[in-house]
């Protein structure tokens, strides 16, 4: 969401916390209740298939995704990399990490297109089980996610190329960094529950 | 190496700085005004709800047979449906939210909300899922499968109508995601100098505790209706039991929303009534740490109770009893609220006045509609009262007699503010005897009505089975509710047209936004006040004497404020904006185009992302 500086630049707060801040804290907690809805389903249901159909955990390649999740977690890094270079003002800097970061959230996404196109043509599909729906419901809605916060450092990153992203701007790389690495979190948590527990 | 910032452009598009007509209430950011768009809104949901419910009790005024029956089934089925979704979602809800929106800033000392145009873009979200939600009586069929939308009812139901449901809901629940949000940082953050929490008036801690039930309750509702919505449209299986779906699992899902919810709909009276009881008896409010305190406790356990929706599921006696208990345990704090209620009102100069007439009568109809919800959580009774009248009964006792009491409450209370006129006491008044006596005939026989049997979602009910009398009382009520509204919209329109000025405090009342002309400025006080004390306002104008009775100070405090500080020119308000509204637009689009054609997801998106990108890039002044 577009970010709204007018009071906060004006005033200072009760708490000291930046508003955009703590709204971006606030939004994350409520999405913790957004993915835990989902993983509750997909534990509930992921044993859950028809005679014949295939269950979720025959189906995982764990090496594949194992690469996916690392190039996933070493965006957070680029990420930190990309908030440290505005901090200290340089802005070229911020832009190539931004970019970085960008760059490997698609990968993970182009892999996770990947895989679901390979579960689908090996008849795992979202129909084919509840336990299909529910996974691709998670994974899909995590992809989402990703998806939208690649856009929005895509976005920082133009900002920033056009000069419209300043030193008073730092708070715009923060929040979106803190976006990041929760999506970041959520992904080992999935990673752990739907992948690597049998 | 770093880039020379580049000089705000202010090109296309100029931001609009209309402050009078149509576009400007378009285009406003207000925070007063958007709460007034909220208001005015939910009434006229309320208008159409009310409509439906008088169609049910037409429908049930007499026993019938099924093909004489005023509604045919289906018909029924919707309306009831679309009575429900209305009362809740488009009632009761946004009617809290025009009071969080109007009055949060003004109590806390604040010039506006944390995010003024996400603010905006709330109010546009949700009149948008209104609509979309309605939009189903035109396009092939409304919501036919009951308001908590039960699996299979809804995702095998036939017609469109539970899509609307399942979309217009996930519509109206981002609308309410999206302010809790801005209310938990405007309170956290935005209170003026000296405003500790804990002299935050009652009201604002109902708020707080309200945008965090939704911030934490909405996500799982999210996730329910998007399955649904896969089982609808995409043909997945989540709650089809014959290919392994798990229909409990929706109603797990809903009732963990749902449950909170229900206080998301009667915290907002509750704060309410516990700033009209202290000013109209003219002492404090007994117990405020109590009452602070009994409302944080209704919030989190009210996330602890929500299989006692679901008893005759047959969730085995474990789960039923220590739900069973939990309902009962958080009867502790409501009825904490209760006695702290009375003891405010204890030897008080009571002022019967119609704001405290319809704060005494939320007191009364909510102990009735207390005491038969906690009958509920005796597990063998509940079984026995589920899916009958008497279940309509209870929650129209704390929904309507709790809830929509307390609404007008305020809405009494505060229509001076609002309005800068007063109202005539007499016809509100006599709005206030209608409603209470029309409300006990409706729902009061629903109570005998259930315990004789009688199920709830009938379209007819044949004769013969005692049920006569009573419904027919029942149905005479709520057409007497119907006057009472009637009374209460002529008293509104007189007020408005020649209504006698009001002052900036009309009722000797206690909290900061009486400080401040009736209406307020558009940046509400021309200096931010610093608070010294709980009940701010009264103590600027009263000291106590020797025997600790209110005692004038001389110089009354209220006014001299605005006179020393030349109106308020200089001070920086945000600027109108259409990008909350275009935004907004997209998402209906992106609605429609999942049950209709790709193009339309496709135009909704970029409607939502160009609407984004020039609320990010518009120039600030």
């Amino acid at each position: 969401m577009a970010a709204e500086p007018h009071t906060a630049e004006h005033l200072p707060t009760a708490t000291g916390l930046d508003n955009r801040k703590l709204a971006m804290w606030t939004f994350l907690g409520s999405e913790c209740l957004f993915f835990g809805a989902l993983i509750s389903t997909f534990l509930l249901y992921r044993k859950n298939v028809p005679e014949g159909e295939i269950i979720p955990s025959e189906i995982y390649d764990i090496p594949y995704t194992s690469v996916s999740s690392f190039v996933l977690l070493m965006s957070s890094l680029t990420m930190v990399l990309a908030l440290a270079a505005i901090q200290r003002g340089d802005h070229r800097q911020l832009r190539i990490w931004l970019v970085c970061t960008a760059a490997l959230g698609m990968v993970f996404i182009s892999g996770q297109v990947f895989e679901f196109t390979e579960f689908i043509e090996h008849g795992f599909t979202i129909r084919s089980s509840v336990a299909g729906s529910a996974f691709f419901l998670l994974t899909g809605f995590h992809g989402a996610h990703v998806t939208v916060g690649i856009l929005m450092l895509l976005t920082l990153a133009m900002l920033s190329s056009t000069g419209r992203l300043t030193q008073e701007h730092t708070l715009r790389v923060e929040m979106i960094g803190l976006y990041w690495h929760f999506v970041d979190i959520v992904w080992i948590v999935i990673f752990t529950l739907v992948y690597l527990i049998p | 190496m770093a880039v020379v910032a580049v000089p705000q452009r202010r090109s296309w598009p100029r931001r609009p700085t209309t402050t009078t007509g149509f576009v400007s209430w378009l285009t406003t950011v207000d925070h007063k005004r958007i709460g007034i768009l909220y208001g005015v809104t939910a009434f006229v949901f309320m208008l159409i709800g009310g409509i439906e419910a008088l169609l049910i009790r037409l429908a049930l005024a007499r026993p019938t047979t099924p093909d004489a029956a005023l509604l045919d089934a289906d018909t029924y089925n919707q309306i009831f449906t679309m009575h429900g979704v209305t009362m809740v979602f488009l009632v009761v809800m946004p009617l809290g939210a025009a009071f969080f929106n109007y009055m949060t800033p003004l109590l806390i000392g604040a010039r506006d909300v944390a995010f003024p145009r996400l603010n905006a873009f709330s109010y546009w979200v949700f009149l948008l899922g209104g609509l979309f939600i309605y939009s189903g009586f035109l396009l092939g069929g409304a919501p036919d499968g009951g308001w908590f939308g039960y699996a299979s009812l809804s995702s095998l139901s036939e017609g469109p109508g539970m899509t609307f449901y399942a979309i217009g809901l996930q519509i109206a629940g981002l609308a309410s995601l999206v302010a809790s949000v801005n209310f938990i940082v405007t309170i956290i953050n935005m209170r003026a100098p000296g405003m500790s929490l804990m002299r935050m008036p009652v009201f604002v801690w109902m708020t707080l505790v309200v945008n965090f039930l939704l911030l934490f309750s909405l996500p799982i509702l999210a996730i329910g209706l998007f399955q649904l919505t896969f089982d609808r449209i995409w043909l997945t299986n989540f709650f089809n039991p014959t290919m392994g779906g798990d229909p409990i699992l929706w109603q797990h899902l809903f009732w963990l929303f749902g449950h909170p919810e229900v206080y998301v709909l009667i915290l907002p009276a509750m704060g309410i009534v516990s700033e009209v009881l202290p000013v109209f008896s003219r002492k404090p409010l007994f117990g405020y740490a109590a009452v602070v305190f009994a409302g944080a406790a209704i919030g989190f356990i009210g996330f602890g109770v929500w299989a006692h929706h679901m008893f005759a599921t047959g969730l085995g006696a474990i789960a039923n009893t220590a739900f069973g208990i939990s309902t009962m345990i958080i009867a502790v704090p409501t009825g904490i609220k209760i006695f702290n209620w009375l003891g405010t009102m204890w030897k008080g100069a009571l002022r019967l006045t119609t704001p405290m007439l319809f704060s005494i009568g939320f007191v009364m109809m909510f102990v009735i509609g207390g005491l038969s919800g906690v009958t509920h959580a005796v597990v063998p009774a509940d079984y026995q009262q589920t899916d009958t009248y008497y279940i309509v009964a209870h929650f129209h006792y704390v929904l309507f007699g709790g809830a929509i009491f307390g609404l007008f409450s305020g809405i009494y209370y505060w229509w001076p503010k609002f309005t800068g006129r007063m109202f005539n006491e007499r016809l509100g008044k006599l709005h206030f005897w209608l409603m209470i006596i029309g409300f006990n005939m409706t729902f009061g026989p629903m109570h005998i009505l259930g315990l004789q049997g009688m199920p709830r979602r009938q379209y007819f009910f044949s004769p013969g089975q005692g049920w006569d009398f009573w419904n027919l009382v029942s149905s005479i009520g709520a057409f007497i509710i119907a006057v009472s509204i009637l009374v209460f919209m002529v008293n509104a329109v007189r007020s408005l047209a020649k209504g006698k000025a009001a002052e900036a405090d009309p009722w000797d009342a206690r909290t900061l936004e009486w400080t401040i002309p009736s209406p307020p400025p558009a940046h509400n006080f021309d200096e931010v006040p610093t608070v010294h004390a709980r009940d701010e306002l009264w103590h600027r104008k009263y000291a106590e004497d020797t025997e600790g009775r209110p005692a004038p100070v001389v110089a009354g405090a209220q006014d001299h404020h605005q006179e020393e500080h030349g109106g308020g020119h200089g001070i920086h308000l945000p600027l109108p904006s259409f990008w909350p509204l275009f935004a907004a637009l997209g998402i209906p689009l992106i609605g429609y185009g999942l049950m209709y054609h790709w193009s339309l997801i496709v135009a909704g998106v970029v409607t939502l992302l160009t609407g984004l990108y020039g609320w990010m890039l518009e120039p600030l002044e």
